[in-house]
């Protein structure tokens, strides 16, 4: 794909791209807090990733390799839509494979393989505030994480166990991160959780239309909110890939036909795709 | 049973663009629509788009309106997009609307005023009747011309400050904010919310004017003066020292009396708010004065207990461009997230057993 | 202030413009003690109240309140973080309205187990046990422990912001006219239950009240305000029966008419 002139390396200026930075050093040392941040008008909607662009965009060098996922998968229309506008503005190689990506930028999911400490993995944040459903002035949310009041949160992990049996929130599911900060860990599924502790890769986090950026650090805890007595519970369903035949991956849910009939299938494509590749063969493959 | 795998968002979006494109142009038997035309014959709908879209071009707007189908919100968008790219020299200086030069200018406050009540070019007393010979392509006769110049029409504002009948603002030396630099905070102080007003939605605007009328937040408002007309904006560049002009924007200006404030020492004077947008927009400059007059509530030692005069309400759902993409951007796919909603939901049905 | 003070205000004064509603008020309150500030609406009762507990900044004076270890802390230059700490854990407030105290979204347990969760309580199982503990000894049903408290009676409701204030064992409350809005006779079981918690439980309180009735039933002291100054203090019984004051004769005979 050829570049288009008339705009700067990643679209953005050099002097947006200065201010993002000193913002993301600042999350990176505060891991978990919110840096507010002055996001630029994208020429994507807000909604659409326009933090996790941005935050693209800032650390974007010329050698770098991107890889674009949204559900997990690189060939969904706005990883497609992303992946193009890098491309195009920024002239650099895309991928596919998690392990070649030096940049994975993504909506919804961790990829299944492992990150490393040569990766960085960008989220795209709808919602920043996790405190934003108990309480929605931003005045009295920041007051709140200053004096690491977290005790309503805890309350409404109390009623879903008391309602429903169990923690009703199944993505999104708030995380302490560093033993301070409540954090969003933007609307990945609670599987995903437990992969967001001890990452070796950086993980940042941009929420363009809040104007917000965060960060955790890698090797950095991060715990998902429960009780004793009621743990963190992962869930994922329960059955194995029908193309590669994986049994521990996230899968997504095909209505084959309208007569009950279900095909699961890998949500992360690359991790599928690298599984067939090696022999590894699904039911109905 | 063979599984395709959802493969081809790339060709699919190809193929998405290249149809609108198609159904953009319309049919090509009919004439092609030239930026010359939109920005001459729909000039309120380039207005709206330059105000809400934060850059002040007639031109771009009208190719904006043309490339988003008159989706005004999409070409505001548009306009956003670009202006982010746009390197920024420096800042203007204050522009002077005592000295607009006026197409229109009305005070509901005073029957005759220095330089007089000047009607203009506005909708307000036409009969919403369709217009059919518009419809045939007919040429209107030309408007008759002032035989001299307009006198000198001095602000309403200043006009009742003389008599210290209302609340004056001087300048106190600080350097406004700039919400396209940094991130709205709380507080936000007026110049802040007048910035984010100034390019707010024109229907939310409208909206929540509209409520503070019907008891949620009034403020018993008066026009004192609304006026349209082009000013000059000028930049100093630091390289030369003194001021130059830079061209003439059009603007409208809205300045509302509103419900005096005072004690038993201190003289009551009327407050006011005010409304300031590109372009001949009067509804939107309305809506933005009583708007902003209602997010004074706290300030003015007043109860804010309705919406409009929830500052943190009003700022943060006042801009159409995060609005619409954060609407629509549920169109995204989110079936990661709906599948484990469903694991969920299927578990705690298999525990109610 | 003496050694074994609990809370102690020196010098307090607050104008809100041209009114003053505190001059050079003095007070002192004892562990386990009962302290009533009684006066008409208008002389400062409340002020206080909110000055005391460090949510009101004085003009001049200085609070001080006694740590379980027996330090002792200047509540308005405590930093924030302390202050929300110490009125989650040591202290406790109940408002005159419980709808604006409670979480009205949230079943009953889930509002008395709020402190102890925020205090760092992580089981589930022993939060809603003691949820139950309190509901039990605020006399409401432990059956309705998982109810929403829009579905309870305005005293029971009263009983519940209580439950959920009491269920970290704070020291030291502050109650602004606990038992206003309510039915006479609503409001003598109350006074009764808050009578008995409070004794039982060795706590402090300052109580705000119009009501010389309630004062009487509930106080060990009482300070008498009158625009802004305390015009008369002393032992319940004592102020009460012989009061010495002009404002203090005219408050106690009214209620006689009455």
């Amino acid at each position: 794909m050829t570049t288009i002139s008339g705009y700067n390396f990643a679209y953005l200026d050099e002097q947006t791209k200065r201010m993002i930075r000193r913002a993301l050093l600042k999350a990176v040392a505060i891991p978990g807090h919110q840096i507010p941040f002055g996001s630029r008008e994208m020429p994507l909607p807000y909604g659409w990733g326009t933090g996790g662009i941005q935050i693209t965009a800032a650390i974007l060098g010329a050698d770098d390799v991107l890889k674009v996922i949204d559900q997990g998968a690189d060939d969904t229309t706005n990883a497609v839509s992303i992946r193009r506008f890098f491309a195009k503005t920024a002239g650099v190689a895309t991928t596919t494979r998690t392990d070649a990506a030096t940049v994975i930028q993504t909506r919804h999911r961790i990829p299944e393989a492992p990150l490393t400490e040569n990766q960085i993995l960008v989220y795209q944040v709808p919602q920043p505030e996790p405190l934003v459903k108990l309480e929605p002035s931003r005045a009295e949310t920041r007051r709140m994480h200053a004096l690491a009041e977290y005790g309503a949160m805890h309350v409404r992990l109390y009623e879903d166990i008391t309602r429903y049996g169990q923690v009703a929130i199944s993505y999104d599911y708030p995380v302490m991160v560093n033993d301070r900060y409540l954090m969003a860990p933007s609307p990945i599924p609670a599987f995903d959780n437990p992969k967001l502790h001890q990452m070796p890769a950086l993980q940042l986090f941009g929420a363009g239309r809040e104007k917000r950026i965060y960060a955790i650090p890698p090797y950095t805890n991060v715990r998902s909110l429960d009780f004793e007595d009621h743990p963190f519970r992962a869930g994922r369903a329960p059955h194995a890939c029908g193309l590669c035949g994986a049994d521990t991956s996230y899968l997504d849910e095909v209505v084959v036909d309208n007569a009950g009939g279900r095909l699961f299938v890998c949500s992360d494509t690359d991790y599928c795709e690298t599984r067939r590749d090696a022999g590894h063969v699904g039911e109905a493959a | 049973m063979a599984y395709v795998a959802v493969k081809g968002g790339e060709r699919a979006i190809d193929n998405a663009h290249a149809w609108l494109a198609e159904a953009r142009r319309g049919n090509p038997a009919v004439p092609d629509l030239t930026l010359a035309q939109i920005q001459q014959q729909m000039g309120r709908a380039v207005d709206r788009v330059m105000a809400e879209g934060a850059l002040y071009d007639p031109e771009l707007a009208a190719l904006a309106i043309k490339q988003a189908q008159g989706d005004l919100i999409e070409a505001a968008f548009l306009l956003r997009a670009y202006r982010t790219t746009l390197p920024r020299f420096g800042y203007a200086a204050p522009v002077d609307t005592a000295a607009m030069a006026l197409r229109r200018r009305i005070s509901a406050v005073y029957k005759d005023l220095p330089g007089g009540q000047l009607l203009g070019p506005t909708y307000d007393y036409t009969h919403r009747l369709l217009d059919f010979l518009l419809a045939a392509g007919a040429t209107p006769p030309p408007a008759a011309e002032a035989a001299e110049p307009a006198a000198a029409m001095p602000r309403v504002a200043d006009i009742l400050a003389q008599e210290g009948l209302i609340e004056t603002h001087t300048d106190t030396g600080t350097e406004p904010g700039d919400l396209t630099r940094e991130p709205l905070a709380f507080p936000a102080g007026r110049d802040i919310r007048l910035q984010a007003l100034a390019r707010g939605d024109e229907g939310f605007l409208l909206a929540m004017g509209y409520s503070t009328q019907r008891g949620w937040g009034g403020s018993h408002p008066f026009v004192g003066e609304l006026r349209v007309g082009e000013v000059t904006v000028e930049i100093t560049p630091p390289e030369l020292g003194f001021a130059i002009d830079i061209g003439d924007i059009t603007l409208t200006e809205c300045a509302l009396v509103n419900q005096f404030k005072g004690s038993k020492t201190v003289p009551p004077q009327f407050t006011s708010g005010y409304g300031l947008t590109f372009g001949h927009a009067e509804r939107k400059a309305m809506g933005m004065a009583l708007v902003d007059r209602a997010m004074r509530a706290e300030e003015l030692g007043e109860d804010a207990t309705a919406p409009a005069q929830n500052i943190e309400f009003v700022l943060y759902h006042s801009d159409n461009i995060e609005g619409t993409g954060f609407v629509e951007h549920l169109k995204l796919p989110h079936y990661v997230d709906f599948q484990s909603e469903l694991e969920a939901i299927r578990r705690m049905r298999e525990d109610t057993k | 202030m003496t050694d074994d003070t609990l809370l102690s205000a020196r010098g307090l004064n607050l104008r809100f413009g041209a009114i003053p509603a505190l001059v050079d008020v003095a007070v002192d309150l004892w562990p386990g003690e009962v302290l009533a500030i009684v006066g008409e609406s208008g002389s400062g009762k409340t002020t206080l109240l909110n000055v005391l507990s460090g949510r009101l900044r004085p003009d001049d004076g200085v609070v001080w309140y006694r740590d379980p270890s027996g330090r002792l802390h200047d509540v308005h230059a405590m930093p924030a973080p302390k202050l929300r700490a110490l009125h989650r854990s040591d202290w406790g407030f109940v408002q005159q309205d419980p709808r604006s105290a409670l979480r009205m979204g949230v079943s009953a347990g889930g509002n008395v187990g709020e402190r102890l969760m925020a205090q760092g309580l992580r089981h589930y199982g022993s939060i809603r046990e003691q949820a139950i503990d309190w509901l039990r000894q605020v006399e409401i049903d432990a059956a309705r422990v998982d109810d929403m408290p829009r579905t309870f009676s305005g005293g029971m409701l009263q009983r519940l912001q209580i439950a959920r204030t009491l269920v970290t064992h704070p020291r030291l409350v502050f109650m602004d006219e606990p038992t206003g809005g309510l039915d006479v006779s609503v409001q003598a079981r109350l006074l009764d239950l808050i009578r008995s918690l409070v004794a039982r439980l060795n706590i402090a309180a300052v109580l705000v009240t119009h009501d010389l009735a309630v004062a009487r039933l509930l106080a060990h002291r009482i300070v008498v305000m009158q625009r802004g100054v305390v015009v008369e203090a002393g032992l319940t019984d004592q102020v009460l029966d012989d009061p010495q004051h002009a404002y203090t004769q005219l408050l106690v005979s009214s209620v006689l008419q009455a």
